[in-house]
């Protein structure tokens, strides 16, 4: 019933799987830190950190995100070669292995579209929840942290949940650059069995599960994390 | 360092002109893909909201499907399976197999994908319109086509517009992905630089730039246009 290939490249096939999850985790956790100081720098009332936040922005979400992979991939990655100190040091394996170089353009490209997104949550708490914080006595970082920003992430559910789609399907750029994630080892099946789209549609078949899944968790978040108004 | 840039001026052996006639083909192939994506995007958006059930729901499952696998799975999966599929109808007709990698191949594959998206835009859109302003359409006498032509497209527009034109920069940057087919696009004849002259930063920089400019000069643009297509609109929202 289940053709031959599957079952021989099944292993590579979960292997791939596990690179493309840890690629999504990876880069949504270091991705979202980022997010939130790129949002907090566009608010900053210092005009040179907000200008250049939202250049960094406007750059990163004007130029295709594999074109940003080759120039760290293959740019950055070259130059960093010319340097026998750079080549002779311990960092040169994680240097040459384009899964890293993923990593940070992933980080990069998250980082400018949801800080746009977290900007406008944080514009969009109310400003008297803001008063009574520091009429409580917070601190400016502790009403950030204890109320502007978890009220601005439970707004934006819904959204982070269409952006974590969206990385999901920027993981598969993966594959350009020769690093075996779900969709690299479709290609090598392909490749292998000489199969001409098999191996594509059952990947294709995992991304939808995936989404699917991603999707699922986000609405259980938001149906745990937005508090009832209980009636004390 | 500035023998470096002669690398792309617009000599002999500079890449400048190669680069520009890629950023060409990408704007080509762009606009033919958003004009594809705007037909499947309006046909479907009707059957979603007006075909019998099997037909809307079938409408609705290329909406997620589309929406969920990776662009480039798409494009890859689209591309083959198309190929395959033309060769094997020209084989029966008893012809030779053909090599599809032409500009004509991209703008279909990129415009499945970008009908899916503008699809639910559209609906969207069309759901925004007041009913009352189809009633009094059709108490003009207007239907089908008519009132689809004259009634509903005109004021569906300004909703779907914000919509539609980030739709249009998504495109210039998907686009780039049709490179790993071997169309000679912009990333195409970057990589083509950059491999052939092993300045792989400065022929990526270039690329990127002209992207950006692109994109620029689209978000100054599309500003414009949705000012004048809302121009009639109620000033409240």
């Amino acid at each position: 019933m289940i053709p031959a290939w599957i079952v021989e490249y099944v292993a590579l096939l979960g292997r791939g799987l596990q690179t493309s999850i840890s690629l999504l985790l990876i880069s949504s956790v270091l991705g979202f830190v980022l997010a939130v100081l790129v949002a907090l720098a566009r608010l900053s009332k210092n005009r040179l950190v907000a200008k250049a936040s939202l250049f960094y922005t406007s750059v990163l979400r004007g130029t295709p995100l594999l074109i940003q992979i080759y120039i760290f991939y293959y740019g950055l990655g070259s130059l960093f070669a010319q340097f026998p100190l750079i080549r002779g040091s311990f960092l040169w394996p994680y240097l040459r292995d384009g899964y890293w170089y993923i990593v940070f353009a992933l980080v990069l490209s998250v980082g400018a579209y949801v800080g746009e997104v977290i900007r406008g949550g944080l514009l969009a708490v109310p400003k008297g929840e803001m008063e009574a914080a520091s009429a409580f006595g917070m601190t400016p970082r502790q009403s950030l942290l204890r109320v502007r920003l978890p009220r601005a992430l439970r707004l934006l559910l819904p959204t982070l949940a269409g952006e974590s789609v969206m990385l999901l399907k920027s993981t598969a750029l993966a594959s350009t650059i020769a690093v075996i994630d779900l969709l690299g080892a479709a290609n090598v099946v392909r490749a292998q069995t000489l199969q001409v789209y098999q191996p594509l549609l059952l990947v294709a078949g995992v991304y939808v599960c995936l989404t699917f899944l991603i999707e699922a968790l986000f609405a259980f978040a938001e149906r745990r994390g937005t508090p009832v108004r209980r009636s004390v | 360092m500035p023998a470096m840039f002669e690398l792309i001026d617009f000599s002999e052996q500079g890449w400048g002109s190669a680069l520009l006639k890629g950023l060409w083909m990408t704007l080509q192939i762009s606009a033919g893909a958003f004009a594809v994506g705007l037909f499947i995007g309006l046909v479907v958006a009707c059957l979603k909201l007006g075909a019998p059930k099997p037909i809307a729901a079938l409408m609705r499952g290329y909406t997620t499907l589309f929406r969920a696998v990776p662009e480039l799975l798409l494009i890859l999966l689209l591309y083959y399976v198309g190929s395959m599929l033309l060769n094997a109808w020209l084989a029966q007709l008893g012809h030779d197999a053909m090599n599809v990698s032409g500009p004509l191949a991209a703008i279909l594959v990129l415009g499945l994908v970008q009908g899916a998206y503008a699809s639910e835009i559209f609906r969207a859109a069309i759901q925004a319109i007041p009913h009352g302003q189809i009633e009094a359409a059709r108490a003009f006498g207007l239907s089908g086509f008519g009132l689809f032509r004259r009634v509903t497209l005109p004021i569906m527009a300004p909703y779907a517009m914000a919509g539609m034109a980030n739709l249009w920069i998504n495109l210039i940057k998907d686009s780039a992905l049709i490179s790993v087919v071997g169309t000679n696009e912009l990333l195409y004849t970057a990589k083509q630089g950059a491999g052939s002259t092993r300045h792989y930063l400065l022929f990526y920089l270039t690329a990127a730039a002209l992207y950006y400019a692109v994109t620029l000069v689209s978000n100054c643009l599309s500003a414009r246009f949705e000012r004048r297509i809302r121009r009639w609109m109620p000033l409240a929202e």
